[in-house]
């Protein structure tokens, strides 16, 4: 047994931490707003792995930032149907989202199979940005300065969306659309519009988590290759009470037990593939049984709206 | 208006979608460079005009319908137990590990009980956190039984390569059940048993969901829960009762595929039949007899489907595509037959109101 507090483990821990929590962040921030908005997005899922093809191809002919808009949209292109089936017909959020997945899971298995089954192309790694003087620190310098631009881009989206929740009026709108959407109606506002930019917003965020995942994570496309990040990230989304700090704490929390394998291989230590896998999946589990008593969801969350519903919510 | 209601109706929610579905797949194959015409005259004559893939169709609704059995349960009383892989394939491992020492022991028709008692305790087991948190913590059951299905297929491969595999072969799976000590085929072999116990499953929870005053009491619990407790029902309980129920039939749906049709588990095997049939029991409405008539067309597809795949060249994911894209469409056409009701509803009211 090495030691396991060495300065090469330290820095795998949490290089690997944020390579796998960066995604979970983008997606957990989106999921926060759409859930925000009253929408529980299944279709998270779906929209990461959308994004995380698109991405691939698009990386692969143009280079990772024409990647990570390909993500964006693509993930956006799925969480225009969920908009439309879920917000505006007003159909299960869950079966819709289950529909979703099992769909995208269809489309992008049969494409990469078309398209690459036989060459499995790799792309080249993305080029960090390292932050002058930072990137030297010690243990902490290579894991968390010396980064793809995008790991800073994604940080900064949680004071973006700290700020639209406080001092913006589509972050109050959005509150009012999960709280009590019949109030919205009343001063004005429009529930459907504002649900329907909440779950767009969502996929523009899982669609870049997933576009990380395989152009900046992996330098590859697998068929399923999200298992169930997306999944993870509604949880932090719903563990995180509506403060985007609190999505990218769980994030790195997550991240770090998702990446434990690889730190541990960095530290000699082999343990079997499959118990790591159950890792992050038990921390999820461990850290909802504590915490997520009485999760302040919003009140509204899961139900479609229709003007004049007698319930009234 | 051209046609009836009744024949309005018909074409909204089912000839129309289906259509539109069938259509916009075509046009996907047409992308990928597939004839539909050769794919969908595959699917037919081999999911369902030849007797072998009609049989193989037949064979496959076994474990399809204990998980739509367990899906009918959970939803008609407002749990959205989305663990169903998880508790499906912790369910076919237990049941695998004990059939063959069991078998040689036990009377078979003892064996194969015991088999599925164990499955169906597993299932359930898998399920007490979920349940556990939704009843007393109030944590959303969503995700927490999702979370758990991600636990328990890494825990069946554990067990598998760890605990319950086969000392003869090096490859990571169960020791086989002989094909003699599995479920038989009733009916000179056009029946399989497994089907047989699908079929009483789902009627069985159908009945008792609509006829029985347990069913009722949790159709309450599901339609609301606050108010089924100021009626005086236990909710806690009644929720603890529906996920150990919902996940026992899954575990019940691993066991009916070893010990009918799979005989063992590999490693990494793992059918995914748990989401897959969401849609389906949705579709159907939560009523038994519609999931069924959905659980037979699904495995028509996915037969058909997988011979297709083999003989056009074309991978075997185009069935979860045709699937998805049905849900939309039929979805849609039952939303469009909702306004039609509704401005059905209207226009006969201001005709009321003119009348008087």
């Amino acid at each position: 047994m090495t030691d396991l507090l060495t300065p090469a483990f330290a820095t795998a821990l949490l290089a690997g931490a944020i390579t796998a929590g960066v995604p979970l962040l983008l997606a957990g921030l989106g999921e926060q707003m759409s859930q925000k908005a009253g929408v529980l997005n299944i279709g998270l899922e779906g929209m990461m792995l959308a994004g995380a093809y698109a991405a691939f191809v698009a990386a692969h002919g143009a280079g990772p930032w024409a990647g990570f808009a390909a993500g964006m949209l693509a993930g956006m292109a799925v969480a225009a149907v969920m908009a439309v089936m879920s917000v505006r017909f007003g159909l299960n959020q869950i079966v819709t989202g289950i529909a979703l997945l099992l769909g995208v899971e269809g489309v992008t298995a049969i494409l990469h199979h078309l398209k690459f089954a036989t060459t499995y192309p790799r792309l080249s790694p993305v080029a960090s940005w390292p932050l002058p003087g930072l990137a030297e620190l010690p243990v902490a310098g290579p894991a968390l300065f010396d980064r793809p631009a995008i790991v800073y881009g994604a940080i900064a989206l949680v004071a973006a969306m700290a700020w639209i929740y406080r001092r913006t009026y589509f972050g109050l709108a959005l509150q009012a659309a999960g709280e009590r959407p019949s109030a919205l109606d009343a001063a004005g506002g429009d529930v459907v519009r504002t649900r329907a930019a909440a779950v767009l917003a969502a996929g523009a965020c899982a669609g870049l988590g997933g576009a990380f995942m395989s152009v900046v994570a992996a330098g590859i496309f697998v068929p399923f290759m999200t298992n169930g990040a997306g999944f993870i990230a509604i949880v932090l989304a719903m563990l995180a009470r509506g403060r985007p700090l609190m999505v990218l704490c769980g994030a790195l929390l997550f991240g770090a037990c998702l990446s434990a394998a690889t730190a541990l291989q960095v530290a000699g230590v082999d343990a079997p593939v499959d118990i790591v896998q159950m890792l992050p999946f038990a921390a999820v589990l461990l850290v909802l049984a504590l915490f997520g008593q009485g999760g302040a969801l919003p009140a509204a969350l899961g139900e479609a709206w229709r003007r004049g519903d007698p319930l009234g919510k | 208006m051209i046609v009836g209601p009744a024949a309005g109706h018909f074409l909204r929610v089912v000839a129309g979608p289906l259509l539109a579905a069938l259509a916009l797949t075509a046009i996907v194959l047409l992308l990928l460079g597939v004839d539909p015409a050769a794919y969908f005259r595959q699917v037919v004559q081999r999911g369902l005009l030849s007797p072998s893939g009609l049989q193989a169709a037949i064979t496959r609704t076994a474990p399809l319908l204990f998980i739509a059995a367990s899906l009918i349960l959970a939803f008609r009383a407002g749990i959205w137990n989305l663990g169903g892989d998880g508790q499906y394939l912790l369910g076919a491992v237990v049941a695998a590990a004990l059939a063959a020492p069991l078998a040689q022991a036990l009377p078979l028709w003892l064996a194969w009980l015991a088999c599925f008692a164990a499955a169906a305790a597993i299932g359930a087991a898998w399920s007490v956190l979920p349940a556990w948190l939704r009843a007393f913590r109030g944590v959303n059951e969503v995700v927490s039984s999702l979370m758990m299905s991600f636990l328990g297929l890494s825990l069946a491969n554990v067990l598998i390569k760890f605990v319950f595999q086969d000392p003869g072969t090096t490859v990571p799976q169960t020791v086989t059940l002989p094909v003699a000590d599995r479920l038989p085929r009733l009916l000179g072999g056009a029946l399989p048993t497994g089907v047989l116990l699908g079929l009483l499953a789902v009627l069985m929870v159908h009945w008792v969901m609509t006829r029985t005053a347990f069913g009722t009491r949790l159709r309450i619990v599901g339609l609301n829960a606050r108010a089924a407790a100021h009626a005086g029902l236990d909710v806690p309980g009644l929720t603890l009762a529906v996920f150990a129920l919902s996940a026992g039939l899954a575990g019940l749906a691993g066991a009916v595929d070893v010990l009918g049709v799979q005989g063992n588990v590999r490693a990494d095997w793992n059918p995914a039949y748990g989401l897959m049939v969401v849609p389906l029991v949705f579709l159907a409405r939560f009523n038994g007899f519609g999931a069924i008539v959905f659980v037979f067309a699904f495995s028509v597809l996915s037969v058909g489907g997988e011979s297709a795949a083999r003989r056009l060249g074309v991978p075997n994911y185009v069935t979860l595509m045709i699937v998805a894209i049905l849900l939309a469409g039929l979805a849609a056409g039952e939303v469009l037959d909702q306004r039609a009701a509704r401005r059905r509803d209207a226009a006969r009211a201001a005709g009321g109101e003119a009348a008087r």
